[in-house]
């Protein structure tokens, strides 16, 4: 709530939730609408992959939101699931509350009946009230509550109805004492639960869950559940009781699963809840507009194509659009160096202020559009539910090439950022999948990339190509991913497939806001990246291109330069000496000493230079080679702009290459950071370094040989 | 009896039973797919790998590979 005093942190009472709920049911916007925080969210199935701690003041009390992961069935099958059951069984919280999908109470209720032996507090948040609402669902609250023994609250969290009475519930369940829910199973199933629970009386077996729970619990396999008694005395005599108990049950179900002997109890119990308390007032079935849209865009024959235009428009925008401020952009930089040049005496001074950081920052400042209208088009594909039926029309494609079909959606991620990308790889079941999908995910291309990209297309393509260019670039990336995919599944992560079960979420119109908020937030932080982490590196960058001081040279040219008779020579005696002292200098050492090394794939040392800052950050490629451009020689009066010194400094078929080795090389230190903590391990860092390496620098050899072949 | 992956698009039949390895039945099921449930198919991905279906509101992919170990039949109403 924004509206509500702080509640005093020592004395205020601390109540901690734990919110738990099925995927894409608005627990993350739930949190941001009772809160001020900024989770992310998205309509597919694995946007929260972390749990992630939110807190906030009201009326009294001291609250402390845990949003977890979002789990169909207390099974975890896949490491997101296992945060939230692992979560539920072994933290400390006061309460659950249960988030539910309004327009999907069935099978929602799956997930509720089974946190119903948890054995803890529970309040269920009726969400989507106003799709239910729309789609004329009906739910009778009171009944309901009545029904399980639980508070429910009808709630949206897109327009913050209910908010108040969800908290007020949490509060009100909070401090009243605990009733046990009603669960009802079976006849059959009763009279096991209640042998085992009557077998627990009797030996005083203390826990804090009731024995009734703990019976279920036993009875459906639950491993924690297990755990904790197989150490206990009594598990002796316990464990037959608890086999035969399962004969029986599964002689009733007749099944040899007594989990899916659960599993039909369970919807039996559902199905009677529904009946009682859901009203749908559009009983014959007619096409919905998710139909409707599917039958477009999931076409057998039209759904790629058709996806396949969406991300050229796409490219085509960011070109068509991202160009029309940045001329405003660089003249901004260009008055705004000047104008503060003018104002500082000191020449080094000077040159640090206007050459290293103005110059370094604007360069990347420059592409701000661009990265915008990146990330609108990500944040589009996200929150319509189009990326799940991406995932399901390439699913057989990716299939081929040994990735997972879920695999598609780290791999969508990747394209804004590569470690949120990282991370969501987490919703991949198997191991092997997961890693696999980790080394490829560097291959689909970064929005700090974006910026490299559109300065060198820029620098060599007219604007009417620059467009279909920037597009060939990142589907020849994913391309490049896929193959890259094959041959390691051929080699390195040989395995059986695993089964390709997801979702597919409903289209919902994002609202202005989220889409605003999203991308306004991923904005910002590139800004701030720009003013903090690369102005930082391009004073280091400046800082190493100006020292040592060579004053034999600068002497010896300044004698020439005073001779000179006219204006001309002049000038083009003082850019050759800003070439030979930045050629002299730390970073010229280092380029040089590295030159050979990139000389097959035609690099000059200044694109060697820029490539090595790179891997701190794929933006500091462009910072540095604004520094390094704006210091060297060749800057004439009327045209200094980047774009102009890359497309007459540097040959093309080099800037091909330089191109590929951007699309492969190794990722920027954060994002190495992050991957190697989700492969588990620093070896992992290093196969990446070799793979990614040995990838970039082959492939571009071939792609510079070849343009040379062509262009000449 | 036949296989949910034998099923023609728009077809609407019953599952009469799962034949997946434990693991992947969990998952089935906990996807509101198991016995009686009623199956809507509604789209076949390009090659037929992949396919849409409902069960009750909700709409699942999975893969032709996995439809196989469903085994249906006529659902009858
Ligand atoms: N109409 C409507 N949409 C909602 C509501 N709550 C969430 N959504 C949408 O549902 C999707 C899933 O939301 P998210 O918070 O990411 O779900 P989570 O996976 O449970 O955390 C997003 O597209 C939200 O915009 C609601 O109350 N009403
Ligand atoms: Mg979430």
């Amino acid at each position: 709530m924004n509206n509500n005093v702080n509640a005093c942190p020592i004395v205020a009472k601390h109540i901690k939730i734990a919110l738990v709920g099925q995927p894409n049911v608005g627990k993350s916007m739930l949190i941001n609408s009772i809160s001020n925080a900024h989770l992310h969210v998205g309509n597919f199935s694995g946007v929260t992959v972390d749990k992630t701690e939110v807190l906030f003041d009201y009326k009294n009390y001291h609250f402390i939101i845990v949003d977890l992961p979002g789990t169909y069935a207390l099974n975890d099958y896949t490491i997101e699931e296992r945060v939230t059951s692992e979560y539920l069984i072994e933290n400390n919280y006061d309460l659950i509350v249960n988030v539910v999908d309004s327009t999907n109470l069935e099978k929602n209720l799956q997930l509720t009946s089974e946190l119903l032996s948890v054995g803890k507090k529970i309040v269920i948040a009726l969400n989507m009230s106003d799709e239910a609402d729309k789609e004329g669902i009906n739910i009778n609250v009171q009944y309901m509550s009545q029904l399980l023994g639980i508070a429910c609250v009808k709630v949206s969290a897109a327009t913050k109805e209910g908010i108040t009475d969800l908290i007020d519930s949490i509060i009100n369940e909070f401090e009243i004492q605990s009733i046990e829910h009603k669960l009802i199973f079976s006849e059959a199933v009763e009279e096991e639960v209640t042998k085992i629970a009557n077998y627990l009386n009797k030996h005083k077996y203390k826990d804090d869950n009731s024995h009734r729970n703990i019976a279920i619990n036993l009875l459906k396999n639950n491993k924690a559940t297990y755990a904790k008694l197989h150490h206990d005395p009594i598990w002796i005599e316990l464990q037959p009781i608890l086999i035969d108990a399962s004969k029986h049950i599964e002689l009733h179900h007749d099944s040899n699963d007594v989990k899916e002997a659960f599993a039909s109890e369970y919807a039996a119990f559902n199905k009677g809840i529904v009946v009682e308390v859901l009203e749908d007032k559009n009983k014959v079935e007619k096409k919905t507009l998710t139909d409707k849209i599917d039958n477009v865009l999931i076409h057998p024959i039209l759904g790629i194509p058709i996806f396949l235009f969406l991300m050229w428009g796409l490219f085509q925008l960011t070109f068509e659009i991202g160009a029309i401020p940045m001329d405003y952009i660089d003249a901004f930089f260009g008055w705004f160096g000047d104008t503060i040049g003018a104002t500082i005496s000191n020449n080094d001074m000077r040159s640090l202020i206007v050459d290293g950081i103005i110059a370094g920052v604007g360069a990347v400042v420059l592409f701000v559009p661009n990265i915008i209208i990146l990330f609108v088009g990500i944040a589009l594909l996200e929150s319509t539910g189009y990326m799940s039926r991406v995932a399901f029309l390439l699913d057989g494609f990716f299939h081929k090439f040994g990735l997972h079909g879920q695999s598609f959606i780290p791999l969508v991620t990747g394209f804004g950022c590569s470690i949120p990308a990282y991370m969501s790889a987490r919703i991949l079941k198997n191991d092997r999948d997961r890693l696999l999908t980790l080394f490829i995910i560097g291959f689909m291309s970064c929005g700090a990339r974006l910026p490299v990209y559109v300065l060198f297309v820029g620098a060599f393509f007219t604007p009417s190509m620059a467009g279909n260019i920037l597009f060939f670039i990142y589907i020849g990336g994913a391309i490049l991913g896929l193959i890259a995919a094959k041959i390691l599944k051929m080699t390195a992560f040989k395995g059986t497939d695993e089964p390709f079960v997801m979702e597919m979420p409903k289209y919902r119109l994002p609202s202005l806001k989220l889409i605003w908020h999203t991308v306004f937030t991923k904005t910002m932080m590139y800004l701030k990246k720009a003013g903090t982490f690369i102005a930082a590196a391009s004073m280091l960058v400046w800082f190493l291109s100006n020292y040592p001081h060579n004053l034999i040279l600068e002497e010896k040219y300044e004698g020439k330069i005073e001779l000179a008779s006219n204006k001309s020579e002049k000038l083009t005696l003082e850019n050759t000496l800003a070439e030979e002292l930045l050629e002299q200098s730390y970073l010229g050492s280092i380029g040089k000493f590295s030159e050979p090394l990139f000389e097959p794939l035609g690099f000059d040392w200044k694109m060697s230079v820029a490539l090595q800052t790179g891997l701190a950050a794929k933006e500091v490629v462009v910072s540095t080679l604004g520094v390094l451009y704006s210091l060297g020689g060749d800057v004439d009066e009327e045209n200094n702009s980047l774009i102009n010194a890359i497309s007459k400094n540097i040959p093309f078929a080099s800037a091909v290459a330089f191109i590929v080795v951007i699309m492969i090389y190794l990722p920027c230190l954060a994002a190495s950071v992050v991957f190697t903590r989700e492969a588990g391990g620093v070896k992992y860092f290093f196969y990446l370094i070799g793979f990614t390496s040995i990838v970039a620098y082959s492939l571009a050899f071939i792609a510079y040989r070849l343009t040379l072949l062509i262009t000449s | 009896m036949k296989k949910l992956s034998e099923c023609k698009k728009a077809c609407k039949v019953k599952v009469v039973k799962l034949n997946a390895s434990s693991e992947l039945r969990q998952r089935l099921i906990s996807f509101g797919i198991m016995k009686e449930a009623t199956i809507e198919i509604l789209e076949y991905a390009p090659a037929k790998s992949t396919i849409e279906i409902k069960v009750g509101k909700t709409r699942i992919a999975l893969r032709s590979k996995e439809a196989e170990l469903i085994e249906v039949e006529k659902y009858e109403q």
